[in-house]
């Protein structure tokens, strides 16, 4: 079930749309569904998640029903269906990343941020959650951080913590 | 030093933009293919090179091409398989940040031999840094002519789009990945038909991996004939090998196909050895799916030769005794790591990426997945090990695509040649939570099998 979490809808800006149109624009006349997980991503990457009220408007502009929105958002896993922190922190947690210690750093993570895996920390800034393999084996452990997807590779303990800092004091 | 095709100036400042890399001879192939040769042509010259898929299977590509159905007045498609997800691989990932053109070239010259108009390159979403660098990329050979309406004066037209994924292994499989591309959950498709008959919107549609449409790129420079000089029989060419794990150098390393495995892992050129100064005990050759190999097995073939990096001989002695080269995703497992760990983290990851439409699938992997966790955790018991091995059994070749299969090998691999190590846990249910089984037996050489002597 999709649980609405939310209920002021978003509204899109123009140049949201304008994007929105740019993606539509890449497939044959009638294939305009093609569009619906950069669209998706686009969205995210606007409100760091993808509330139902933004799901809607996607189906209605791409002029599908909102269930071909829901199905789609609902098997990738790269969409937030409930709001994260401002910096959703992913760590590789499969085979090859374990041979060098990510299991280390979900641990980590999870003092050091004081939440469990996919809860947000009070200020609204961190959330952590283990996935599987980033395709990046030979630098474990590896985060990325949406929603620029930005990398960091060979994590330890201690880079791990200088990377939390970093983004406190930007923040 | 080996030859390198592929990753021959990957070192050169600037290579990712347009004009240094054709300063190293970049976009000469599609100025050949383009301007003096003809589709049928170019497909020969692949046919003549031998290349084989380099995203797992080692179908033929020259001959995946020729399947191609070409209906008067419907367009065709050729969409490039970068959502590389396969646990042990990142080759695609590494040519794509540091080469980008090298794809963007292989697009074209590929693009032109199929009679597309239009191409996707479907990448795995989590790789935002890398679409951002293809678009980048496909902007600047747009804006010098390599792309768009009559390139280079020809009259071929051809648009190049970069598609992001969404976070699921399974559209690594061709028609997951052409559902996804279409907007829909991934969720593979029955064969046939096909896609070189029906794939993208029901187009005929070649779908190839990314290291596949780059070697395109020198098969045309050099022709079909050089490159298959480079390899060992069937596997002709230079490999992308993704090396990781507990190794002193991991990374990713262009191999000639033929390599002994023993020189890949030991040798300062390549992997430089096991880290920390410790003895190898296993690995997976060819990305997670692949069987895993104890160490000795790794390094020798059953009768005490030397194995091979190719795709013959490490298949060699079929899953008795060996493996196979898969994506090329090596990864290599050091005496203190745990095999039923592993195992059950590589269950873990086809359990959550089971896209649910096959039973057996979608519910033994989750049985796989609870078995071993229940092993590790030192609950197990004996019947356990066969309640695995029947678990398995039941989902290899039951499936629609081949992620059954690849949930499967594993752990019939690992029960297979570490059941040492799985009743171990049994038997040892406290002990196996403080400490590791070790090495045992398992690095221990093959001897060459005796020959008759003459009389």
């Amino acid at each position: 079930m999709l649980k609405v979490e939310e209920q002021t809808p978003v509204v899109f800006s123009s140049e949201l749309l304008a994007k929105f149109d740019e993606v539509k624009s890449r497939y044959p006349e009638g294939k305009q569904k093609s569009a619906l997980l950069p669209l998706l991503h686009l969205v995210q990457a606007e409100f760091l998640w993808v509330p139902t009220s933004a799901m809607d408007q996607v189906a209605e502009y791409l002029n599908i029903q909102p269930i071909e929105v829901y199905e789609v958002a609902t098997f990738y896993t790269m969409y937030f269906l409930k709001p994260q922190g401002k910096y959703a922190l992913e760590v590789c947690r499969t085979g090859p990343c374990c041979l060098v210690g990510a299991e280390k750093i979900l641990s980590h993570l999870e003092n050091k941020l004081g939440v469990k895996e996919g809860e947000v920390t009070a200020d609204g800034l961190f959330s952590f959650r283990g996935v599987e393999c980033l395709a990046a084996c030979g630098y474990g452990p590896v985060l990325q951080i949406s929603p620029e997807y930005t990398f960091y590779e060979n994590l330890t303990t201690e880079s791990v913590d200088k990377l939390i800092e970093d983004l406190k004091n930007k923040s | 030093m080996s030859r390198k095709l592929l990753l021959e100036h990957i070192n050169v400042p600037g290579i990712n933009t347009l004009e240094v890399y054709r300063q190293k001879g970049g976009y000469r192939a599609v100025e050949k293919a383009l301007k003096t040769l003809t589709p049928e042509e170019i497909v020969e010259e692949v046919k003549k090179s031998g290349l084989r898929g380099r995203g797992g299977a080692g179908f033929p590509t020259g001959m995946k091409w020729s399947f191609l159905a070409k209906p008067e007045g419907v367009a065709r498609y050729l969409v490039c398989n970068a959502d590389e997800s396969e646990p042990g691989t990142f080759k695609d990932r590494y040519l794509m940040t540091y080469i980008p053109h090298a794809l963007i070239e292989g697009m074209i010259v590929s693009s032109f031999a199929l009679g597309a108009n239009t191409s996707y390159i479907y990448v795995r979403g989590e790789m935002m840094p890398q679409i951002r660098i293809l678009e980048k990329a496909i902007a600047e050979a747009k804006a010098a002519g390599w792309l768009g309406k009559n390139i280079l004066g020809t009259g071929y037209d051809l648009e190049l789009y970069v598609q992001p994924g969404g976070g699921a292994y399974i559209c690594g499989e061709e028609t997951a990945l052409l559902e996804s591309l279409e907007g829909k959950r991934g969720n593979p498709r029955i064969k046939p038909p096909f896609p070189a008959i029906a794939g993208l919107y029901g187009c005929p549609t070649v779908v190839n991996n990314v290291e596949s449409i780059a070697a395109v790129v020198p098969i045309i420079n050099d022709g079909g004939d050089e490159y298959a000089k480079i390899g060992i029989g069937r596997s002709t060419g230079t490999k992308l090998i993704s090396a990781s794990g507990n190794l002193v150098k991991p990374g990713v390393y262009e191999i000639e196909l033929g390599l002994p495995v023993e020189e890949f892992i030991y040798s300062d050129e390549y992997c430089g050895g096991i880290a920390n100064g410790k003895r190898l005990k296993a690995t997976v050759a060819g990305g997670s799916s692949v069987p895993v190999l104890p160490a000795n097995l790794t390094l020798k073939l059953a009768n005490g030769e030397p194995r091979l990096m190719s795709y013959e001989s490490l298949s060699e002695g079929g899953f008795a005794t060996g493996t196979m080269l898969g994506s090329g995703g090596f990864i290599a497992f050091d005496e203190d790591q745990c095999i039923v760990r592993n195992t059950w983290n590589f269950s873990r990851f086809y359990h959550h990426e089971s896209c649910g439409q096959c039973s057996p699938c979608r519910e033994g992997t989750g049985w796989m997945e609870k078995v071993l966790h229940k092993i590790e955790h030192g609950h197990g018991t004996m019947e356990d090990v066969d309640l695995l091995w029947d678990i398995q059994r039941k989902i290899e070749g039951n499936t629609i695509c081949p992620l059954g299969d690849a949930a499967a090998w594993p752990v019939a691999s690992a029960i297979r040649h570490f059941r040492d190590e799985f009743e171990w846990h049994i038997k040892e249910p406290v002990k196996s939570q403080s400490q590791n089984y070790g090495i045992a037996d398992y690095a221990t050489p093959i001897e060459k099998a005796p020959v008759a002597e003459e009389k």
